[in-house]
């Protein structure tokens, strides 16, 4: 799948969800579902650095895509992380670059993009881009 | 008589919604919301009167400058200091404690001398006596707490010596809520030749202060705490101290004369006010401070005491919650830990209940040292909270442990 069909997916699982509660309550799901990180992989270098909750993401370039791992000490955070690593792990590079991110909005998420909040999600998109700009280079 | 409804329509914030769902506003450690009359003082002085203050032959001028100065003598008579020249305006608590590492600390700290601090310091109160450190070749002393959040005072008396400078204190603490016996501190401070200042950020709004009763040296606290602006504080410092201390910021206002051989300094407290002042901000605090008079700060602890007594009764009660800060007399501030889940998803669900609380390290990176954690939930208190809002707080707390479950 592109990446903006399985963004598409997404959006279409949580308007299911009219409560917050429920939304949440599914992202944590997602958290707690998330395949679990190389405790190798947990370096100062795949830390990104946000106030309130620790997060790591790991990149690994196989056959021409891209393939992410993560963990969070927070489980939200980790939730997040999931629906990142969802719509971007096996994905090539240039695809990441051009990604468009409207699913975070149409999810309800939005309030969590601002680059004051401290819960990382700017911070996580950035490092994916970055991680893809750095390979798509290559 | 004291009326938490009647206070409620003061502030108008209050009655928003958030997400849909009325705001429980239990922030109130990080900040205060103000009541209409300050917001209307300063929108009266922005609309009708603004000019700068202390140079203009102006009427406006003079409009601002006495208003200014009238806010003065308002913060004069609250912490009840010898007079007016002992009040000098900043933009907070941190740039007060900084004016005073920096200048207090140029006339007076020497190499090998030791400021002691408490290991329940904000931030604030910590970094910039480091940066003195750095500067000077003198040593930072930690007085450490006990873990329900009182101060070790044997471990503070075995620091004190002849060679300790000043002595950094927080009133309460941020994080603890634990009301220190300053008092008693300065007192064996001044014993040792030692000068103390109070970091009065979380007092000022709950206890009454009389600075002269005290003795305290220095005293700093923010406007925004105590139902005034942000971007304006206070310094209060000794008269004779003050006057031995050479000038932070060089400008205009602090001086006297300008030569390009010699400049002499104002007079105080304008020797340490240089440039122009967020005057306007300085009448809401004056409007701040009138409004808590008119409320009465007794009324407003006793029914902060209730609070606090219901919060920490309520909240105990909840499975898996973890409190710290339990020392006897504690003021408005509950912080919290739920076992198996982060302080950031506390935060982030009981923010999507409308209920506003601060999570983090609380700029109090130390205590968190203490009890081994990477953050917390803090919720904190002020003249107009409600015990129905503790409940909301524990009823969403309570939600937020079944959501974990399902």
């Amino acid at each position: 799948m592109t990446i903006a069909e399985i963004e598409e997916q997404i959006v279409e699982e949580f308007s299911m969800y009219e409560d917050w509660m429920d939304k949440y309550a599914y992202l944590i799901e997602i958290g707690n579902g998330l395949e679990s990180m190389d405790e190798a992989h947990k370096t100062e270098d795949n830390l990104i650095k946000g106030c309130q909750s620790r997060v790591w993401f790991h990149a690994e370039m196989r056959d021409g895509k891209l393939y992410f791992t993560a963990d969070s000490d927070a489980i939200i955070t980790k939730g997040i992380a999931g629906l990142l690593i969802r719509v971007f792990s096996g994905q090539a590079p240039k695809d990441i670059v051009d990604a468009n991110l409207d699913f975070i909005d149409k999810i309800g998420l939005t309030q969590h993009l601002s680059p004051t909040r401290s819960n990382g999600l700017l911070s996580m998109v950035k490092q994916i881009k970055y991680y893809a700009l750095a390979y798509a280079g290559k | 008589m004291f009326d938490v409804h009647q206070i409620r329509q003061d502030f108008p914030i209050l009655t928003e919604k958030i997400y849909g769902k009325p705001l429980v506003y239990l922030d109130n450690g990080a900040t205060t919301q103000r009541p209409k009359r300050v917001v209307e003082v300063m929108d009266e002085y922005y609309l009708r009167y603004n000019s700068n203050v202390h140079r203009g032959v102006h009427f406006l001028s003079n409009k601002c400058t006495d208003a200014n100065e009238r806010a003065r003598e308002i913060v004069k008579d609250y912490i009840h200091a010898a007079g007016t020249e002992e009040v000098i305006f900043t933009r907070g608590t941190t740039e007060s404690i900084n004016l005073v590492a920096y200048t207090f600390g140029e006339a007076f700290i020497r190499e090998g001398d030791e400021i002691v601090v408490t290991e329940m310091e904000h931030h604030a109160n910590i970094v910039p006596w480091q940066m003195l450190c750095e500067r000077k070749g003198c040593v930072l002393k930690v007085v450490p707490f006990k873990d329900n959040g009182e101060l070790d005072m044997e471990a503070f008396a075995a620091l004190m010596n002849e060679r300790v400078k000043l002595v950094g204190v927080a009133y309460v603490s941020n994080v603890l809520g634990t009301v220190n016996p300053v008092k008693q501190i300065i007192d064996a401070a001044h014993a040792v030749g030692a000068y103390v200042l109070v970091d009065a950020a979380q007092a000022i709004q709950h206890i009454p202060l009389d600075v002269q009763e005290l003795d305290c040296d220095f005293l700093a606290f923010s406007g925004h705490k105590i139902y005034g602006p942000t971007g304006v504080g206070v310094l209060y410092g000794k008269k004779a101290l003050l006057e031995q201390m050479p000038p932070w910021h060089g400008g205009g206002e602090m001086i006297k004369e300008v030569r390009f051989e010699k400049t002499t300094y104002n007079e105080l407290p304008f020797k340490f006010e240089a440039g122009t002042p967020d005057f306007i901000g300085i009448i809401g605090l004056g409007e701040a401070i009138e409004y808590v008079k008119s409320v009465g700060l007794e009324a407003i602890a006793a029914h902060e005491h209730e609070l606090i007594e219901y919060a920490m009764g309520q909240i105990r009660q909840i499975p898996g919650i973890i409190l710290y800060g339990d020392a006897p007399g504690k003021s408005s501030v509950v912080s919290f830990g739920l076992k198996g889940i982060h302080h950031f998803d506390l935060g982030t669900l009981l923010d999507k209940m409308g209920i506003a609380v601060r999570t983090g390290q609380l700029c109090a990176d130390p205590v968190m040292q203490h009890y081994g954690v990477t953050g917390m939930v803090r919720a904190s208190f002020a003249m107009y909270n409600t015990l129905e809002e503790i409940d909301a707080l524990c009823a969403g707390l309570k939600k937020i442990e079944q959501i974990f479950k399902m």
